[in-house]
């Protein structure tokens, strides 16, 4: 008998306490960040797809080792590249990133040795069409530089 | 309450719980015989998001397949790639610096809370309280911005490296960590009082779904799954790994067996990774993060290796069989929740819907990882 | 007041409006309450502090078609929604918010009420039958066996406090406790009983009223983790929004019962200025409260419902029922 009506009790004051917190927290202000109107910066280190590095002429930092290439462990880019007649270096004619494989693992910036490839703090990358997620980094590199 | 009915075999149905349904947190299929709320039988089906892990681990070299471990499981990445790493190093014979073995433990605990706290808000979500998850949910927030700002991503970390770490932290690190403690302990207080202490939450989950020592042995299972049962089992403390041995704490070990000590064993795992964080921040050494001498090739000796960690989810074991050449012969993945999942057959017989969904909260599924 | 028939369609649809208006933005309250307790600002885009969210998604919720799915039974698979809103619009008729404001009154208002109350449960056990799917099945035969359990505590407590009143009318039964607050049937201090174990009367009266209408942590019907939506699982359109309706609309009549029973109705605290604005205030305090339960505790179990109801609260209220009718006798 004792122990039924402590059951109770006890169930009771265990409710309060519950509606007590709930009760406190409707107080306190709110912590989301409503997202379309506002937006947080993405931290310094932030992992996006990536993006070429050009250096002071403009041109891609990039001397088409394909280390990069090697690799990618989703077999995500392509590049080609051509040595002009008298040039030394070859120069970078094509950087294709897929991004549908693309796993963001950052193996490619780590292979580079030339600092020619960085993390683009882009997020903003729905569509619905596929075609849309095969970047041409170079073509946006020249985008870049309008 | 939950004795199984005398019946006459053709008063049953199939209910197909899954593999889209709220409860699985996933595509999990658990095909129910039930006679009315009670379930006779039940068989999970598993294999809808099967990304053949195992497989890709054979095409791959070393650190090309660094990634994959971290898209096992989503909730808490850490640990799996820990065990990664640690069995490769153990293969190729690399030294780790002691700041990286550090770092790694810090963060391996981080993100069991963070794994931890969501499996709370989750698992209270599916006894049907919603604001808890929203609660866990901000205290979790907090350690993925943390391990964001260092790693890069959130979710996804492909931290860890061969040897290493991918980069080193910083002082914000630390201090956000150190502000973090405190925060969490507090937290942890509130969740006792609004869920723990609360009688309908309690009236759920004392006695339900009693698993034996013997059924969690037979089934081989681990994490707080088996040390809710009274297996003291972890292996951190029983097959130590890493820095492990340089910190104390303790491994919560309840003998109730029912869904309520499974709760109880993972909220104070909590506090017990706190605990390790507070030492690894003290005593965090200097020095680098990569060690000098490292293969340019990863190409370990012939041979079987095997290497165990304690993941959020449980003991989660790789075995990493060399053939000499850049990528493994054989990659064999022992992921805990697969045999923590595999109780559920047996376990749930004779138990109403509401009680075996409650209890396969307690398991801590995560669907990615069973079917790897 | 002769009753013509004009009267009784003014009211009927003086009813629905305020059923539906009190749905529609007590699903916006809920939602900003929810939200706020979450600490997240809940729909704050249309209109401002998301006002105009309840009319634009009845909006959505009508222009979307009206499926019914195979091998349904077609005729109660319709008739179900519609017989979860009507009950609850029936009862609105014969609720007194203040001394003039009432469609009807009869000298059997509770026992209407509760007539229309118990229909509540059909339309469930309808929609879950209907529908041809295990879940709402389950879901329906929960939803009965709970509405019986919870209709007896609820009827006994309520005979408790008509013994009190010596009434079945409502507006005797707000009269005799305008005085003042200790008058109201939740304090008995004062007045025409001396009842010390009211309080408990109002707590279980008050559970029984959440268990009634479905709401956490008493909502196993619906039990989203469960049985996926339970008995409205195969509903979409308005078929859906009539049984949302239905509810906000059952929890309105609920709490206008504990009102009108324990807490004085449309009298003051202090004996002043009595109107419908206090039963208002006193109504909407109330639903707060259902809210605030909803978004703190979890769910029970469908046998910890049925053992809360037959070993706590039937016991508990009987003991009250006779403790009343001795308190009665000897004063
Ligand atoms: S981030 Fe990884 S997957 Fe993506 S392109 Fe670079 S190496 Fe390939
Ligand atoms: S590794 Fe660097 S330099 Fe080499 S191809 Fe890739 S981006 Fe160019």
């Amino acid at each position: 008998m004792v122990a039924y009506f402590s059951e109770i009790y006890n169930g009771l004051i265990s409710l309060f306490i519950g509606m007590g917190i709930t009760f406190k927290e409707f107080f306190k202000p709110t912590v989301t960040v409503s997202y379309p109107y506002e937006t947080l910066t993405m931290c310094e280190r932030y992992r996006g797809h990536i993006e070429l590095i050009e250096n002071e002429d403009g041109n891609p930092n990039c001397i088409v080792c394909g280390l990069c290439q090697r690799a990618c462990p989703s077999g995500c880019i392509s590049l080609a590249g051509e040595k002009p007649e008298g040039e030394k270096k070859k120069v970078l004619t094509k950087y294709i990133l897929d991004f549908t494989r693309c796993s963001l693992c950052g193996s490619c910036v780590e292979s580079c040795n030339f600092n020619a490839i960085e993390y683009s703090k882009e997020y903003n990358l729905a569509s619905t069409r596929k075609e849309d997620f095969i970047f041409d980094l170079l073509a946006r590199l020249e985008d870049r530089n309008k | 309450m939950s004795s199984p009915i005398q019946l006459q075999p053709d008063e049953t149905f199939i209910l197909n719980v899954g593999p889209q349904h709220p409860a699985t947190h996933g595509v999990l299929r658990v095909k129910m015989e039930m006679n009315g709320e009670y379930i006779v039988d039940a068989e999970t089906v598993i294999g809808y998001i099967h990304r053949m892990h195992e497989k890709m681990g054979e095409v791959k070299t070393y650190p090309q397949y660094l990634m994959n471990l971290s898209r096992m499981d989503y909730l808490g990445a850490m640990g799996y790639s820990h065990g990664h790493v640690l069995v490769v190093e153990k293969a190729a014979g690399i030294e780790v610096p002691e700041r990286a073995e550090y770092i790694r433990a810090i963060m391996v605990e981080l993100n069991r809370v963070a794994s931890h706290l969501f499996w709370f808000g989750a698992f209270v979500m599916d006894l049907g309280g919603f604001s808890p998850l929203m609660y866990a949910l901000q205290d979790r927030e907090y350690i993925l911005d943390m391990m964001e700002a260092v790693t890069g991503s959130r979710l996804t970390y492909c931290y860890f490296r061969f040897g290493g770490l991918y980069n080193d932290i910083d002082d914000d690190f630390i201090s956000a960590a150190r502000r973090f403690i405190p925060r969490m302990r507090k937290s942890l207080k509130k969740y006792h009082k609004l869920v723990t202490g609360n009688i309908i939450f309690h009236k759920r989950l004392e006695g339900i779904a009693p698993l034996t020592k013997e059924m969690c042995r037979k089934y081989g299972a681990s994490s707080a799954v088996a040390r809710g049962s009274g297996i003291n089992f972890d292996v951190r403390k029983n097959e130590p790994y890493s820095v492990y041995p340089e910190f104390d704490f303790d491994v919560p070990v309840y003998h109730e067996c029912d869904s309520l000590a499974r709760y109880n064993v993972r909220m104070e795992e909590m506090e017990q990774s706190l605990r390790i964080i507070e030492q690894g921040l003290d005593k965090l050494p200097d020095g680098p993060i990569m060690p000098k001498k490292k293969p340019k090739l990863i190409k370990p000796p012939a041979g079987d290796y095997y290497q165990a960690v304690e993941t959020a989810r449980g003991s989660f074991g790789i075995r990493l069989v060399s053939d000499g050449t850049k990528t493994p012969y054989r990659l064999k993945l022992r992921s805990p929740t697969y045999s923590n999942m595999h109780l559920f057959d047996e376990a749930c017989r004779g138990m109403m819907i509401m009680d075996a969904l409650a209890f396969m909260g307690s398991l801590d599924l995560v669907i990615p990882e069973i079917d790897r | 007041m002769s009753l013509t028939l004009l009267n009784v369609i003014v009211a009927v649809v003086i009813a629905i409006a305020f059923a539906a208006a009190n749905a529609a933005y007590l699903v916006w309250a809920e939602r900003r309450g929810a939200a706020r307790i979450q600490r997240r600002p809940g729909p704050n885009i249309n209109g401002p502090f998301g006002l105009l969210q309840p009319p634009l998604d009845g909006i959505k919720l009508m222009a979307k078609q009206l499926l019914i799915p195979g091998g349904a039974d077609k005729v109660l698979f319709i008739a179900a929604p519609v017989l979860a809103m009507f009950p609850a619009i029936m009862s609105f008729v014969t609720i007194p918010f203040s001394d003039s404001i009432v469609a009807k009154n009869m000298n059997v208002g509770i026992l209407m009420i509760f007539a229309f109350a118990s229909m509540g449960g059909m339309s469930l056990l309808f929609a879950g039958w209907s529908s041809r799917n295990k879940y709402a099945m389950m879901s329906s035969v929960r939803a009965v066996s709970q509405a019986v359990a919870y209709e007896i505590p609820m009827l006994i407590t309520t005979i408790t406090v008509v013994m009190i009143a010596g009434s079945m009318d409502l507006m005797e039964i707000v009269h005799q406790q305008s005085a003042s607050i200790l008058h109201w049937n939740i304090f008995p201090l004062l007045g025409n009983s001396h009842n010390i174990l009211m309080p408990f009367s109002f707590l279980i009266f008050f559970t029984c009223t959440l268990a009634e209408t479905n709401r956490a942590p008493f909502d196993l019907g619906e039990a989203e983790s469960e049985l996926v939506a339970g008995f409205h699982t195969e509903y979409g359109s308005m078929g859906f929004g009539l049984f949302f309706m239905g509810e906000y609309a059952n929890i309105v009549i609920g709490s206008c019962m504990t009102v009108i029973l324990f807490l004085g109705g449309w009298s003051c605290p202090f004996g002043l200025f009595p109107g419908v604005w206090w039963f208002l205030l006193k109504l909407y305090l109330l639903i707060a409260t259902f809210i605030w339960i909803r978004w703190t505790f979890p769910r029970t179990t469908i046998y910890g419902l049925l053992n809360l109801s037959w070993k706590i609260l039937i016991p508990l209220s009987l003991f009250n029922l006779l403790f009343t009718a001795g308190l009665i006798k000897v004063f």
